[in-house]
């Protein structure tokens, strides 16, 4: 039933939109008689009033000043595109409200599905559909959004190197075998006269290969995503997903290029091959450059954070343009130059930074993706086709025979080289995973009009590509569960897990040594130690090395917040049942686990960062998509705070009561903590966020782009992590009311002045808060260097009462608290 | 393979080793030139000091444990034959090599000898065996913060060991008796794709 309100709302919703900007389009493209333009054409406003100012739409002649003006062509472009993303967007929402549709059916089905709804909305009301995929507009905008979301959203977790062989592997002979094979023998299906299309020659069958064999298989990754199939064949999708376009994109200039000559000659083979390497190569050389200079201008930032995310974004998308320009591999380029920047700036810049870089990655890639999918529906239904089912056909039939085959072939040759070979069943689904997407769509689309049979082109990739993502597309999902493809247990792994694994590591390498054995680790600790003596000093602003130690201490002070927090709100399950929890309730088994989950993982971060001395492997452990979970933990921190106010409140806590409870002084007792706090508490709460936020997601962000262990400086002191629970005198609550007023909203305020000063080390941060008058200056002075007593010493002026989160090791006095203090969760009883 | 067979037939016993551990003539003939660089001094055993003298052997957290494992209780060498028979262990375990067709888990007809169970959970007993060093049977938790304290080095304080250490057993202990028993151990782990960890690629 929900399905059906869900579906039909979104129906609503979409064709509303349609039938709006339909209506809106309609009057205007008549009267101002513009076609969709490509956007080159974008700041030419038609000329229907030369002369300037405010044009009288309504009644032009009047000369009069007009109460009412409406300049529908100025805003045109724009408008229109915006009113594209929103549609696409409210679809996606569509989508969403019942899960079980995006679980049987892929999203880029539906978005199509869609897609082909407006289209025939559209084509019945004659309306053209919009420029947006021009090759330029497609290749400038589009595509590199949607080729970094895809790295960021779908990044597997493994990256040791073992799984990571057979990416390029697959990725570029893979393709370049498609296209060969497909290319030639549909040139051998041309040969046959009962399908009267003699008429095209080789050269235009390879260009059309080419096309045809880009797999983009973005719905299989979020299919194989859901029912955890082995990393090893994720990575293989992935990596093919990733690079393969670029070699794509590479066979297609070279044979539009080839296609309008009369006579292929050898020499234009060879120089073919040379081109292939060059743009290749290139493209990586110039995201390594890009990447770099990136990375060495993040060095200089750190009074300028708000702008941190602009050059990272910026430096990709230059990358991506000069690699345009001198026509090498954009996509290798600004995939490499994200690699390179994610190794170097994730330690330059703040934490706020990369979440919002983050963010930003992952809404413009889905954004894109949805657009994508959707014009492929709206265009689909509003160009001209030619049909003809034995090209067509055996197109279908040969783009799934080669796949298969070079699967098979690629996989015999690849086997014998690895640890875990690829059994048959992992061979079945890659070959069957091989769906077509946006850039075979793109391609085609904007294939030249000089080659005669661009309509039958266009239409043969329209059906293959809907015959992919719908027929394989849906159906891939039923066959891994049916085949019973291995799996990964993508269980949370036990800290038992962690330590052993890292024992048998440890040991793995110790007897790699011993055998004198250093397999590609070999080349990899070579790099390593490069990069470390030399490369890392030129970006990095302050290289020390170690500081894995302080990135633990800062763990572990986290932890012990949350053991405190879970023992405080056992308590108040167990003994205490004055409170009322009923709104606690119906989530209070959930989070809990939860949140023990988010202990665990914090656990196995500390474990993975330290115990890699000697072959700095790190295995990352995250969650692929860390926003959820960013947020699930931030509620639960929420919970939990309200949960210690509220045992505290009442004085149910049986410790030391008095001094506990008076460090709640602001606490409001029994009052809804969802929706109201007082202004302390927000801090509470904000601060809480931030830092769970980025703890949650940044190991993993870290771990996962960062190969060799930290040595960043970003912590370079002990994570006072408690102080987020020492009270804060009345005058900066003041204060704080002050600056946090808007809620949120001051967020961009509030974090130019948190970043500028502590991004660094993200320990000073809540004292700052404390007291804004310190300013940015004294803290980026003093933190660094100033050791365990520089926070303590700084806040003691401040809070009368004893801070009590006092280090267990470093204060003395503070031994009434310690039994708070010390790591909770080691009392809790599984 | 003039040199593999001139190597091969120094080594006593060779065809029975191969037999017995699955490798292929071509490890066998690395192993053993790795071995005669390792015994610098040419007797024919290996001593402690000898796995030392690997710099990066000696830097490993857990290195000497490692060596450790190579010298039976009581003995101060290793030959060549024992050698092999624990790397064996490392060997990937799913290749079925078209050498042994008839054992096809060649290390299975030592287990009782070398006290170590099937080959399935070799690599797990030797992880373990790492661990338990007072050979109980079982990691205690003074063994496991040994571990983790070499593992960890200074980058923690006691406490947070401890507590870390605590945890570990707790989560694994299923027969509370504050220790971790190699049936617990092996079933902590048995999510793990061990092989696919484990395994050392001989000869690329």
């Amino acid at each position: 039933m929900r399905t059906m309100g869900g579906f039909s709302q979104m129906k609503l919703a979409v064709n509303f939109l349609t039938i709006g900007l339909v209506i809106l389009s309609l009057p205007c493209g008549s009267y101002t008689e513009i076609p969709p333009k490509p956007p080159g054409s974008l700041t030419v406003l038609p000329p229907v009033k030369p002369a300037g100012g405010p044009q009288a739409f309504p009644d032009a002649e009047n000369s009069n000043l007009p109460a009412f003006t409406m300049d529908y062509a100025r805003i045109q472009v724009p408008f229109e595109v915006t009113l594209w993303v929103l549609l696409a967007s409210f679809a996606k929402i569509g989508f969403h409200v019942y899960h079980k549709i995006t679980f049987w059916v892929p999203e880029s089905c539906l978005l199509i599905s869609i897609g082909l709804i407006v289209g025939a909305i559209m084509h019945s009301v004659h309306e053209e559909p919009p420029a947006v995929l021009s090759y330029n507009v497609f290749f400038l905008f589009m595509l590199p959004p949607h080729r970094t979301g895809v790295w960021i959203l779908y990044a597997p977790r493994d990256r040791s190197s073992r799984t990571w062989e057979p990416v390029l592997w697959f990725a570029v002979v893979g393709t370049l075998w498609n296209s060969i094979g497909i290319g030639m023998s549909l040139y051998a299906v041309c040969q046959i006269e009962a399908f009267e299309v003699q008429d095209i020659n080789l050269q235009e069958n390879m260009l059309f290969a080419a096309i045809i064999s880009a797999v983009d298989p973005v719905a299989v990754l979020s299919v194989f995503e859901d029912v955890s199939v082995n990393e090893q064949l994720y990575i293989v999708v992935f990596g093919e997903c990733l690079f393969n376009d670029a070699v794509t994109v590479v066979l297609y200039n070279m044979f539009i290029f080839v296609a309008d000559m009369p006579v292929v000659e050898p020499v234009d083979v060879f120089l073919g091959v040379a081109r292939f390497f060059v743009v290749g190569l290139g493209g990586m050389g110039f995201g390594v450059i890009f990447g770099f200079v990136a990375s060495f201008t993040t060095r200089f930032t750190s009074n300028v954070r708000e702008i941190e995310p602009l050059f990272i974004f910026m430096y990709s998308y230059l990358a991506y343009l000069v690699a345009e320009l001198f026509s090498i591999s954009s996509i290798m380029a600004i995939v490499t130059c994200a690699l390179t920047m994610k190794y170097y700036v994730e330690e330059n810049v703040s934490q706020r930074s990369c979440t919002t870089i983050r963010h930003v990655v992952k809404m413009l890639g889905t954004i894109s993706e949805t657009l994508i999918f959707f014009f492929l529906g709206v265009v689909t239904i509003t160009t001209e086709h030619e049909w003809n089912w034995g090209y067509i056909m055996f197109t279908l039939l040969l783009a799934l025979v080669w796949r298969g085959l070079g699967v098979l072939v690629l996989t015999q040759i690849i086997n014998p080289f690895r640890t875990i070979p690829f059994n048959f069943k992992d061979q079945f689904i890659l070959g069957y995973g091989g769906l077509r997407g946006a850039i075979s769509f793109a391609l085609v689309f904007t294939l030249p009009d000089s080659i005669g049979r661009k309509k039958l082109f266009v239409t043969t990739t329209i059906c293959m590509i809907m015959f992919t993502v719908f027929i394989q597309g849906i159906s891939i999902r039923p066959l891994i569960e049916f085949i019973n493809v291995r799996r990964t247990n993508r269980n949370l792994e036990t800290i038992n897990v962690e330590i052993h694994s890292r024992l048998i590591e440890h040991t793995i390498a110790g007897v790699e040594d011993l055998c004198g054995q250093w397999s590609h680790y070999y080349w990899k600790d070579k790099f390593l130690k490069f990069n470390n003596r030399i490369l890392r000093k030129i970006p990095i602003r302050d290289n020390r090395a170690e500081s894995s130690i302080v990135a633990l201490y800062k763990k572990l002070e986290l932890q012990n917040a949350m053991g405190i927090l879970d023992t405080v709100s056992g308590d108040i399950n167990a003994g205490s049942s004055i409170v009322p929890l009923h709104e606690e309730k119906k989530s209070s088994g959930k989070p809990k686990r939860k949140f023990v989950a988010a202990d665990l993982m914090n656990m196995h971060d500390i474990l993975s960062k330290n115990m890699y001395k000697i072959r700095q492997r790190t295995t990352a452990y995250t969650t692929k998509h860390s926003l959820p979970n960013d947020s699930r933990t931030k509620e639960i921190l929420i919970r939990r705070h309200t949960s210690i106010r509220r045992s505290l409140g009442p004085g149910s806590f049986n410790g030391p009561n008095e001094a506990k409870s008076q460090k709640y002084f602001s606490l409001p007792p029994g009052k809804s903590l969802d929706s109201k706090f007082p202004p302390q508490r927000l801090r509470h709460t904000g601060n809480d966020d931030d830092e769970t936020m980025s703890e949650m997601d940044y190991p993993s962000a870290r771990s996962r782009f960062n190969q060799p262990s930290r040595s960043s400086s970003r912590a370079m002191l002990p994570l006072r992590r408690l102080n987020t629970l020492t009270e804060v005198p009345s005058s900066s609550v003041v204060d704080l009311v002050d600056e946090r007023s808007g809620g949120r909203g001051a967020w961009g305020r509030g974090m130019s002045r948190l970043n500028s000063s502590s991004s660094d080390s993200r320990i000073p941060a809540p004292r700052r808060h404390h007291d804004p008058s310190n300013g940015p200056d004294n803290g980026s002075s003093g933190d660094h260097g100033s050791g365990d007593n520089g926070p303590e010493g700084e806040q003691q002026p401040l809070s009368p009462t004893p801070a009590w989160a006092a280090e267990p090791g470093d204060r003395d006095d503070s031994g009434t608290q310690k039994p708070l203090l010390r790591p909770q969760w080691k009392t809790r009883k599984p | 393979m003039g040199s593999t067979n001139s190597t091969l037939s120094k080594i006593p016993n060779v065809e029975e080793l191969m037999q017995e551990t699955g490798f292929t003539p071509a490890h066998i003939v690395r192993l053993y030139d790795r071995f005669e660089a390792l015994d610098k001094e040419k007797t024919g055993h290996l001593r402690p000091q000898d796995f030392g003298a690997i710099n990066r052997l000696a830097m490993n957290p857990i290195g000497d444990r490692i060596i450790g494992a190579f010298f039976s209780p009581g003995q101060e060498t290793v030959d060549f034959h024992s050698f092999v028979r624990i790397l064996a262990h490392f060997r990937p375990a799913d290749k079925k090599r078209p050498k042994d067709p008839s054992m096809p888990e060649p290390v299975n007809s030592r287990t009782s000898k070398l006290k170590y169970p099937p080959l399935v959970f070799s690599l797990i007993s030797v992880a373990f065996q790492l661990y338990d060093q007072d050979k109980d049977g079982k990691i205690s938790r003074a063994e496991l913060l040994q571990v983790l304290r070499s593992m960890l080095e200074m980058q923690v304080t006691e406490e947070q060991l401890e507590s870390i250490a605590d945890r570990t057993i707790q989560e694994a202990d299923l027969d509370k008796d504050d220790a971790i028993s190699f049936e617990e151990f092996r079933k902590s782990l048995e999510k793990v794709n061990i092989d696919h960890k484990m395994s050392i690629r001989f000869l690329r």
